[in-house]
């Protein structure tokens, strides 16, 4: 038979990468009533299912001219899915499905643009991390600028959101922006126009999405994901604030003037200017170690660890400062703008307070404490009355006083129990990281300060980090003198905040008691047990 | 009331004959059954025709208007014995449901359908949840045609071929008395396309004429002797009727090409995949002609031989794309070829994957694969393959970059998102309380069920060990009814409570004097598969009999300890009842009943209400949650008992806390489940439930006008005080 001539006519590929419930559906409908509408032959397909509940989910679309299918004299065979490495559009409604695109493989440098909001909708295991599990964003990004022919990104959802509308009319504002379509702005318009479902809206985001991506940069910069330190300030309100800021800058390297600077705002703010100024002397303390052991040479990381640590150990989260949040003027502002109430509306809030014998006990005076968490026969009658969920209504009067009383007991705190267990544990713990400074071991000092970094949360979250900071403890005096100590003390610390049943602490913990005796003539082999639980 | 609408849509079920229809698969699906004839259809929702139930519910008028009877079938059994109307009459009946599980529970009824034949055009629409987006076990319907010798049409995926399928089915039936499959993709479910329509058409014969004057013939029940006569007549009459209509009528379709001697033989619905995967081997276009024959066989079972024979002869070799396993069609190709003694070569899964679905990129390899040992010169020569080999030896990237080490490196940071509950979802506080319950009791063997409430297997919550099938839930925990310390727990939920839990679960449980607990998840829908109503749904559905108490129905099966909590995000109750269940002395199942209405469904329902009456301007109360930032100390103890998507963790802004403090996001719908689960597990005081009250009463101004003063005066002391040394 005569040789088959192939038309070379091929269609637009489009890829939407989206998350169930954001309106990836919505956005490939557009897309397809558009080029409908500009005499273009266009297919969608998507797989709903379940993912139609917050899981990944992608639409695929392919568009071509009509003009193209009437000479050829038939209609087009689409593909139903995205093919890697021939795809010229990808959008992305979040920034790890852009990474998901890239992993599928259909982000090619020859052809495709990538249009992603830099927006993340955290993971529920990066959220359920016992400490910081947020993936790094550049990641994505980098790999991006090395697989796509042109990469876009901005906050879609930030865009949005100001707009008062969703993710998919600031997605297809960018698309237009981008020119990755061949249609014109108003071809754009006119299809939101039409939906006729919150126009004006819709329009003032794809206005923001057109914008960004009209004036984007050829290659978009990196994510700043650096936490910023407010600088230490030249003055404070009072004259005995001003002393201590001084004290910070003569007595102090400029290396750690802000962390310190932070420090003293803390404790001014949970105690007062007396409190913040015995903080110093602490840290002043553990400065005279830093400067007579090599802090220089180690930008003062001694010195820095113990503003930042010593400060949060010193403020520890007691039913007074809870109180004392709970009641400020700025938290009932703060509330208000969160819930986006306006002006008119009236808002109150409830609290979930869970007050247990040991937090009454701790806000008692040391010996009335201690003898009512030993006494049986009242503090298990008081156990039973008290020990139970509580709704507090803090915009009420009879809660709002309440409160205001507890918070008002500040000024006894260095009286109460809790401050007198709190100072024991902090003197032990910081003995302990003196002693090792002083000995030689200076970085497992640092990391012995860091340690506290696990000690947080409250009622039986608290207990367990208190308990794994003991085991911290014990095994940095097992650690004194070695060679690796700081770094072994790192890693029992991340794996401290590994999981919620302290698995993988309890394992690594193992492996250093069943190590020490013999570490000299038995071959090691712990290489893997740390991430045995992760 | 369905989560999606199609109210809009299904009006163009009423286009003139003539006209361009354009929309969606299963919309397309719905037309061609109007045009068909239809007598009635049910069907039982489930992803990927759930959509296709919704439309048929919407569309009732439409139906009603032509005298066709629509039913939502109790389960997947009970639409394929639906079809039953269809043996003694000339009424054509379709069913629905998704596949294979559907086919398995409906495969008694249709076992017994296809060994008696039919009268009528008999068609079951089968969604085949298979590939990407799946949610079930990985398996073919095939077997299902097989074994019954039932057809299965699996038709190319445009809109014009599934409908000419639709049409074809109920004749294809009717010529050869047997039921016929019609299997369309998840893909092919959704797919926006178009087709010319034609008239719709009453059913030439009604339900109610049948009714009035009934028809039996003891020869088509399956009894003996009859069902020994069901087997020859399938053999000597059907299968015969069947090949010569699929021959006449053309069903399967021969393509040409300008290579003579290989050819591809296909699956009708991996058709577009194929011409893709030759478009991208420079061997066809956009429109689908292609340089290599194919044969496509819109219609899979039953094989016709002599066309398989007429297709492969003169060929040197052919390569058969048939995606699934076991390969029942290139087991049949082979012994087709060697009875007929052709010598041509076939490839099939030597070349292409055994197991998994065909893809784009994993038939374009298995084609080239197949041209590489079969006929080398038609890749060689197309610049696509020298860009290949340019690749492959370092010298241009053309091929996907998913192999480049930044993005492999991705894998370390992009989260896997499986689906899980929605925002504000009641099922989330019942496993919160059984987290809970674990903490106090330990570990038990958890038993779980088809339902949104699966999701429980997933982080954050990690329970349940088994899932056995909708419904089978505490049917799965039917074993672990011996003396032990601990009793076992099943979920269910009420989807499958109604599909077939309360006899397979329940009254089993009561006869045999089950030890453990069943809790049964109760949400007013059948919620996963959309939020169709079911039996117990509480709302007034004015086409369905609804408001049927789940309580009712497990008293009257003999359940004496029962607890109904009626308000899920009670969380501290919900676990105490759960632990009363698991060390209560007495025997028997003991059976919870947790309700709350899904989410999804609530705020679609309340919403527009909620808005009306605030811009009517009446007093409304709405509720959100939101956690202090600097009370909250990140350690995200909450998110691990609930994992709620609003739920989220942000950076604490101050320099001082390292790790992000939990967030609510301004999705949260207030259900309260965190502020439960805080209180419950003693967490931390950092939630907060915000009461934004819209449209205040005069007392509400003047209650607050009192408080405000106070407090402000207190608020504004205190900060004086404290700015007094600030920095």
């Amino acid at each position: 038979m005569n040789p088959i001539t192939l038309n070379t006519d091929t269609p637009i590929k489009i890829a939407i990468l989206a998350m169930g419930g954001q309106g990836g559906g919505v956005l490939a409908d557009w897309i397809v009533e558009m080029a409908e509408a500009a005499g273009w032959w266009a297919q969608t397909t998507s797989v709903p299912g379940v993912a139609q509940r917050t899981g990944a989910t992608i639409y695929y679309l392919e568009l071509l001219p009509e003009a193209a299918a009437h000479a050829a004299g038939r209609a087009p065979v689409l593909a139903m899915m995205p093919t890697p490495g021939d795809v010229d559009l990808v959008v992305a409604a979040e920034l790890m499905e852009a990474g998901r695109a890239m992993q599928r493989g259909l982000v090619t440098p020859q052809r495709t643009t990538l249009i992603t909001s830099t927006h993340r909708s955290y993971a529920v295991g990066e959220k359920a991390a016992l400490g910081n599990g947020i993936a790094d964003p550049n990641k994505v990004i980098d790999a991006g600028r090395d697989a796509a022919k042109r990469l876009m990104c901005f906050d879609l959802q930030a865009m949005a959101e100001d707009a008062g509308s969703v993710i998919s009319a600031s997605l297809f504002g960018a698309i237009a922006g981008a020119g990755a379509l061949p249609f014109g702005r108003e071809a754009f318009e006119h299809t939101i126009r039409h939906g006729g479902k919150g126009v004006e809206a819709s329009l003032r985001a794809f206005a923001l999405g057109f914008d960004a991506a009209a004036n984007a940069p050829a290659s978009p910069a990196a994510m700043s994901t650096a936490r910023t330190l407010p600088a230490l300030p030249e003055r404070a309100a009072s004259p005995e604030a001003q002393a201590l800021v001084d004290r910070v800058r003569r007595d102090f390297p400029p290396a750690a003037h802000d962390m310190l600077g932070v420090g003293l705002a803390r404790l001014i703010d949970y105690q007062d200017v007396d409190y913040a100024a015995q903080y110093l002397d602490t840290c002043a303390a553990l400065h005279i170690l830093d400067r007579q052991h090599g802090g220089e040479t180690a930008d003062w990381a001694l010195t820095r660890a113990a503003a930042q640590r010593v400060a949060v150990a010193m403020s520890y989260d007691d039913v007074i400062r809870v109180a004392d949040l709970k009641t400020r003027g700025s938290r009932f502002a703060r509330v208000r703008e969160e819930v986006g109430a306006l002006d008119g509306q009236l808002v109150y809030t409830t609290e979930y307070m869970h007050p247990r014998l040991e937090e009454i006990c701790g806000t008692l005076p040391t010996a009335l404490g201690r003898w009512l968490d030993a006494s049986k026969t009242v503090g298990g009658f008081l156990k039973r009355r008290v020990e139970k969920g509580r709704r507090v209504q803090t915009g009420t009067l009879r809660w709002f006083l309440a409160l205001y009383l507890v918070a008002g007991l500040r000024r006894f705190r260095r009286q109460l129990l809790r401050h007198q267990i709190e100072t024991a544990q902090q003197d032990a713990w910081l003995d302990r990281a003196k002693r090792l400074a002083a000995s030689g071991d200076y970085a497992l000092a640092v990391e012995v300060l860091h340690c506290r970094r696990i000690v947080k949360g409250y009622s039986g979250t608290h207990d367990r980090g208190d308990k794994r900071f003991a085991s911290l403890m014990q095994a940095a005096d097992q650690l004194a003198g070695q060679a690796d100590g700081a770094n072994t003390l790192a890693r029992l610390r991340e794996a401290a905040m590994a999981d919620e049943a302290g698995r993988a602490l309890d394992a690594q913990l193992g492996e250093l008691i069943r190590l020490r005796p013999t570490t000299a003539d038995v071959p090691q082999t712990p290489k893997t047990r740390m991430t045995a639980d992760a | 009331m369905a989560e999606r609408s199609f109210k809009k849509e299904v009006q163009q079920l009423r286009i003139p004959a003539g006209e361009e229809f354009r929309g969606e698969g299963i919309l397309a699906i719905t037309k061609a059954l109007l045009q068909s004839g239809v007598g009635y259809v049910g069907g039982y929702q489930g992803s990927p025709i759930s959509h296709l139930m919704d439309v048929l519910a919407d569309a009732n008028e439409i139906l009603e208007e032509l005298g066709v009877h629509f039913e939502t079938s109790a389960s997947e059994a009970t639409a394929a014995a639906m079809l039953a109307a269809s043996v003694m009459y000339p009424i054509r009946g379709a069913v629905t449901w998704k596949s294979t599980v559907g086919t398995n529970v409906a495969s008694d009824a249709l076992a017994n359908l296809a060994s008696g034949g039919v009268t009528g055009g008999a068609l079951v629409i089968i969604g085949e949840d298979y590939g990407e987006g799946s949610s079930i076990m990985q398996e073919r319907s095939h077997a299902f045609a097989m074994k019954s010798q039932m057809w299965l049409l699996d038709p190319r995926p445009n809109l014009e071929s599934i409908v000419q399928s639709v049409e074809d089915g109920f004749e294809l039936s009717e010529a050869s008395n047997t039921p016929v499959m019609l299997q369309v993709r998840i893909r092919s479910c959704h797919v926006h396309g178009r087709f010319i329509t034609k008239e719709n058409k009453r059913p030439a014969f009604t339900l109610a004429e049948a009714m009035a004057h009934p028809v039996r013939d003891t020869g088509r029940i399956v009894l003996p002797p009859a069902s020994f006569g069901h087997e020859h007549e399938k053999i000597e009459h059907r299968w015969p009727a069947a090949v010569r209509f699929i021959r006449e009528r053309k069903l399967n379709e021969f393509f040409d090409g300008d290579i003579t001697d290989v050819g591809l033989i296909l699956q009708g619905g991996l058709y577009n995949g194929v011409i893709r995967s030759l478009q991208l081997l420079g061997l066809a276009d956009a429109f689908g002609n292609s340089r290599i024959p194919m044969y496509v066989m819109n219609v899979t079972y039953p094989v016709i031989d002599d066309e398989v024979v007429q297709f492969c002869e003169g060929k040197r070799a052919v390569l058969l794309l048939e995606e699934g396993q076991p390969d029942y069609i290139e087991q049949n190709l082979h012994a087709i070829l060697r009875k007929a003694v052709v010598a041509t070569h076939l490839s099939g899964k030597d070349v292409l994957p055994m197991a998994g679905e065909y893809t784009t990129a994993a038939m374009r390899n298995g084609i080239e694969a197949f041209l590489k040992a079969q006929a080398p010169m038609l890749l060689v020569t197309h610049p696509a393959v020298d860009a290949d080999e340019m690749a492959r030896k370092g010298k241009a990237a053309t091929v996907p970059l998913n192999f480049h080490p930044r993005i492999k490196d991705l894998a370390n940071v992009v989260p896997a998102r499986p689906a899980g509950f929605c925002v504000g979802c009641p099922e989330r506080p019942i496993f919160a309380a059984m987290k809970l319950v674990e903490q106090d009791l330990g570990a038990h063997h958890v038993s779980c069920d088809i339902g949104c409430h699966l999701f429980s297997i997933l982080p954050p919550f990690n329970l349940g060990a088994t899932t056995m099938g909708y419904g089978l839930g505490a049917a799965s925990s039917s074993a672990f009814n011996v003396k032990s310390g601990k009793r076992a727990i099943s979920v269910m939920g009420d989807g499958g409570f109604w599909h077939n839990g309360l006899t397979s679960g329940i009254a089993n449980a009561v006869f045999n004097k089950h030890d453990g607990v069943i809790i049964i998840v109760d949400n007013f829908y059948s919620s996963a598969t959309g939020g169709q109503d079911i039996p117990s749904s509480r709302a007034d559905n004015p086409r369905r009999a609804t408001q049927n108490p789940i309580e009712h129905a497990i008293r009257g099966a003999g359940v004496k300890w029962l607890r109904v909590i009626d308000r899920t995000y009670d969380v501290a109750r919900m676990r105490d009842t759960l632990e009363e269940a698991l060390t209560t002395p007495e025997g028997g199942p003991k059976v919870i009943i947790a309700q709350s209405e899904c989410m999804l469904n609530k705020q679609r329902r309340v919403k527009p209400q909620i808005a009306k009456a605030v811009k009517a301007g009446t007093r409304v109360v709405k509720e959100r949650f939101g956690v202090d930032p600097d009370v909250c100390t990140g350690d995200h103890a909450c998110i691990r008992l609930s994992g709620c998507p609003s739920l989220s963790v942000k950076d604490s802004g101050d320099p001082l806390k390292d790790d992000p403090v939990a967030h609510v996001d301004s999705n949260c719908v207030g259900c309260g489940n965190c502020g439960e689960v805080a209180e419950a597990a003693v967490l931390c005081p950092s939630f907060y439930r915000a009461d934004i009250i819209h449209n205040p009463t005069g007392l509400d101004r003047f209650m607050a006008r009192i408080r405000q003063t106070v407090i402000r005066f207190l608020q504004t002391r205190r900060a004086t005080r404290l700015a007094r040394h600030a920095l």
